[in-house]
């Protein structure tokens, strides 16, 4: 008996970003990342092509975290003082990307100046030739001064910068535009303020073919199905020709799912919910393979198990897809 | 789908006798379109125009019955393929699997660990509701005995699956009145099955090889008048299962009967984690039942979490009733607790007041069921909102002293709190986590 055909008619594709430069594109990574280009909804072959697997970037603070849970002390307990270390063993868990994070310029972190941020973030472009994504510290009078900074000292690399809001958008898409990065769009869980950050971005004359989405990341059990439903109705707006919301989408994983109890509790719920080391681990893998169903492009992440499963997941999902 | 005035008029008598109270066919038609009345009010409608109605009226998912009397379980009407457009209704089942080759010890531990697969989570009990039972030894008297065994130790509605009717029909037998779901494992027993299951009174999946011969399976199984199916697409591996889930799904909201039926997965991944992620991907995404070897609480967990999440309803956030709770014996020198009406925040704070052992009042604010950031960054939990639940909750009546915990996430409410209520402020930990250390090393009163 014959089934009805049940292929979608999209009429548009989410856009590609590269992000990375080589020595022969006037960078020094080994290799570029590119996201996005899915013409359908996720992993299905025959509702549309997705060209690029889901990348993952690995997490890779500035100092010494506070209050990381144990299955990540164990994993970069030894190298977290040093960022460069730190981003060394990133690529050794077989990260695509480097994510760091400024935390110490914050005022209530260290407030450490502009040069401090600069000079670490040059450490790890040189240490690892991973492309790399920056973020501020989400203070905007102190981003302000230091991403300007940063975004000069890291010029020809094509580091993927966050993040522009609604609000706070001049200072880093002008520093983005200036020294050739791309961006990341923050929007806290609200597609209107999506397409208005992009507005205000490509107003000033940067190209929305360089922008990548934020729509802010809950962890699983923690309001995940919010984000979920904000990914798959960005993806169907995607696909059906709204140009404002076709960028592909970064998510915070790791640090949101290693926030919530059921990846940091340990012995006094280990009757209850079994052993951390495996918890947690599991916490993220699913948060993150969950919401790559509603539609992500880059994950950032932290456990290397994790990692792991995920990578495993995309592999036998994207089979028959890919370059 | 649902039908329209004119095509339910279609089928009735056209004599316009009032006897249903309405003056005319048409406009009792009219009412049962707008679901405000019911067939059963015409007394003479024909029994081959009330089965065309009652079939086209179906909706595109058969509704299907698990399980009998209190352990009853329905799976199917869905209408939705994203859940931002209305919601999911009836959350995925998850079975898990037992085999009737296993050494009896292994078994009665499998069996034990089975029946204790529940959890609580944001208030509720949420746990796995079937147990599967697998005719692995293809032997009829094994698989008879574990049927009983499993349905008794684990205290859940059966999956009793088998590549033989014949088989089937002995376990179903002898859980005869509990409704267990058949799963005939060979295509070419299937109609043999679909006749078991028409005289056990029980539902009926099963397996085929490709949608199209699934379609042509069902089909034929329908034409015999059972309609209590739940079909597997026979595809294995995260591709293959989560294609053809998909594949129904569009196909049966495209009113293709043959494959209008809740589906049944199967986790197979080689890996703990990866099937952990398998049985997640799968009640994300349109699975009625699905049917995993975890039985590890570390395992189960996330994939029920997934099931909650997935399964709420995109329209209100799930909240608690905004007021003043209770955890333990409270006196007038117990701590208040701030926070909102979101249930899940709600829940998060009770769990680890409750863990604390420290009796507290937890005063509920009117949120509109949303989260302590959501609603603080939409100016539903302010100094004012506050301070109008705290006057209100008669909180003042009952502690001797005048402090109350606010949430760490907006300590920038302190000062504005402080003015407006005239209570003092006191930052609790930032995650709900904290609160337990916090209640019992740092609050001090
Ligand atoms: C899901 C979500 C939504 C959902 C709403 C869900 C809901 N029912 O609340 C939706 C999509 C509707 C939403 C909307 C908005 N959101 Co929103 N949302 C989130 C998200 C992703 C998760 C929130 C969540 O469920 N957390 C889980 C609960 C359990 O956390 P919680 O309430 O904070 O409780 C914890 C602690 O606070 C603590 N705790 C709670 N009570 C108490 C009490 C005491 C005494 C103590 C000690 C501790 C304590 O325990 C809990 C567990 O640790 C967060 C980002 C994030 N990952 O957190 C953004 C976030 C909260 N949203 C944000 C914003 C800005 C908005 C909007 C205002 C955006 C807009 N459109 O303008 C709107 C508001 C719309 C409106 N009018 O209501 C921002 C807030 C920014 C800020 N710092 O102020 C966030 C942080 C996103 C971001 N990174 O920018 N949002
Ligand atoms: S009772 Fe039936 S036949 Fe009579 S008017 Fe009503 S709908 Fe028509």
């Amino acid at each position: 008996m014959s089934i009805p055909e049940v292929k979608e008619k999209w009429s548009a594709r989410v856009s590609e970003v590269t992000i990375g430069a080589t020595p022969a594109q006037g960078g020094t990574r080994a290799r570029t990342v590119t996201i996005g280009g899915a013409g359908g909804i996720p992993f299905l072959s025959f509702d549309g092509a997705l060209p690029h697997p889901p990348a993952i970037a690995i997490d890779v603070l500035d100092k010494q975290p506070v209050g990381w849970p144990k299955p990540l002390e164990e994993v970069y307990g030894d190298v977290w003082a040093d960022p460069v270390q730190w981003a060394r063993r990133a690529k050794e868990l077989g990260a695509d990307l480097i994510n760091l994070r400024l935390t110490g310029i914050h005022p209530d972190e260290g407030d450490w100046p502009p040069s401090k941020a600069v000079e670490i973030v040059k450490a790890v472009l040189e240490a690892v030739d991973l492309p790399l994504i920056v973020w501020g510290c989400d203070f905007p009078e102190k981003d302000q001064r230091v991403m300007p900074k940063v975004a000069e000292a890291a010029q020809g690399e094509r580091c993927l910068l966050g993040a522009v809001s609604q609000t706070e958008y001049r200072t880093l898409t002008a520093a983005a535009q200036a020294y050739g990065h791309t961006l990341i769009a923050a929007s806290p869980c609200d597609i209107n303020i999506a397409k208005q950050v992009n507005i205000l971005v490509t107003d000033m004359g940067f190209p929305l073919s360089d922008i990548v989405i934020y729509p802010s990341t809950a962890a699983l059990g923690y309001g995940m199905e919010y984000i979920y439903s904000i990914l798959e109705r960005g993806r169907l707006a995607a696909l059906s020709g709204d140009k404002l919301m076709a960028q592909p989408v970064i998510l915070d994983v790791g640090f949101e799912a290693w926030r919530v109890k059921e990846a940091r509790a340990d012995e006094e719920m280990a009757d209850a919910w079994g052993p951390l080391a495996y918890r947690g681990p599991a916490w993220e893998a699913v948060t993150a393979t969950d919401l790559l169903q509603g539609g992500a492009d880059l994950l950032i992440m932290r456990h290397p198990e994790a990692i792991r499963a995920v990578r495993e997941a995309v592999g036998q999902l994207m089979q028959g897809d890919g370059k | 789908m649902a039908l329209t005035g004119l095509e339910i008029y279609k089928h009735l008598p056209k004599t316009n006798c009032k006897d249903c109270g309405f003056p005319t066919c048409l406009a009792f038609a009219m009412k049962m379109a707008a679901k405000q009345v019911s067939l059963d009010k015409c007394p003479h409608v024909t029994p081959e125009a009330k089965a065309a109605l009652e079939s086209a009226a179906r909706p595109p998912i058969q509704l299907v019955t698990i399980g009998a009397d209190a352990q009853e379980l329905k799976i199917g009407n869905e209408t939705q393929l994203y859940r931002h457009e209305e919601k999911f209704y009836r959350p995925t089942l998850l079975a898990v699997r037992v085999w009737d080759t296993l050494e009896p010890t292994a078994l009665s531990a499998r069996l034990e660990a089975i029946a204790g697969l529940t959890f609580e989570r944001v208030g509720t009990k949420v746990g796995v509701e079937l147990v599967a039972v697998d005719n692995a030894s293809g032997d009829a008297a094994r698989f008879e005995s574990l049927a009983r065994q499993a349905v008794e130790v684990t205290g859940r509605p059966a999956v009793l699956m088998s590549a033989k009717a014949d088989n089937l029909q002995r376990a179903a037998r002898a859980l005869s009145g509990k409704r267990p779901l058949l799963y005939i494992s060979d295509p070419q027993q299937a109609l043999a099955a679909a006749a078991v299951a028409k005289a056990e009174n029980c539902p009926l999946a099963v397996r085929a090889e490709s949608l199209e011969a699934l379609a042509e399976l069902t089909s034929k199984i329908a034409a015999t008048g059972l309609e209590q199916i739940v079909i597997d697409p026979g595809a294995r591996g995260l591709k293959g299962t989560l294609e053809a889930l998909t594949r129904i799904r569009r196909a049966a909201l495209k009113n293709f009967r043959p494959l209008g039926y809740p589906a049944i997965a199967f986790t197979t991944a080689a890996t703990p984690l990866l099937q952990v992620v398998e049985a997640s991907t799968y009640v994300a995404k349109y699975a009625a039942i699905v049917v995993t070897d975890l039985i590890e609480r570390w395992q189960l967990l996330p994939v029920l979490a997934t099931r909650q999440d997935i399964f709420t309803d995109p329209q209100k956030p799930v909240a608690v009733q905004p007021k003043l709770y209770t955890v333990g014996e409270v006196g007038a020198e117990s701590p208040v607790l701030v926070t909102t009406n979101f249930s899940l925040t709600y829940y998060s704070v009770e769990g680890e007041v409750e863990a604390s052992r420290v009796p507290a009042y937890i005063l509920s604010v009117d949120t509109e069921g949303t989260s302590v950031l959501t609603a603080w960054a939409s100016d539903k939990f302010n100094a004012s909102t506050i301070t109008k639940a705290l006057k209100a909750s008669g909180i003042e009546e009952r502690v001797a002293h005048r402090k109350l915990i606010l949430p760490g996430l907006v300590a920038v409410l302190s000062a504005g709190v402080e003015d407006e209520s005239g209570w003092l402020v006191q930052i609790g930990p930032k995650e709900a986590s904290g609160i337990s250390s916090y209640l019992k090393n740092q609050w001090k009163n």
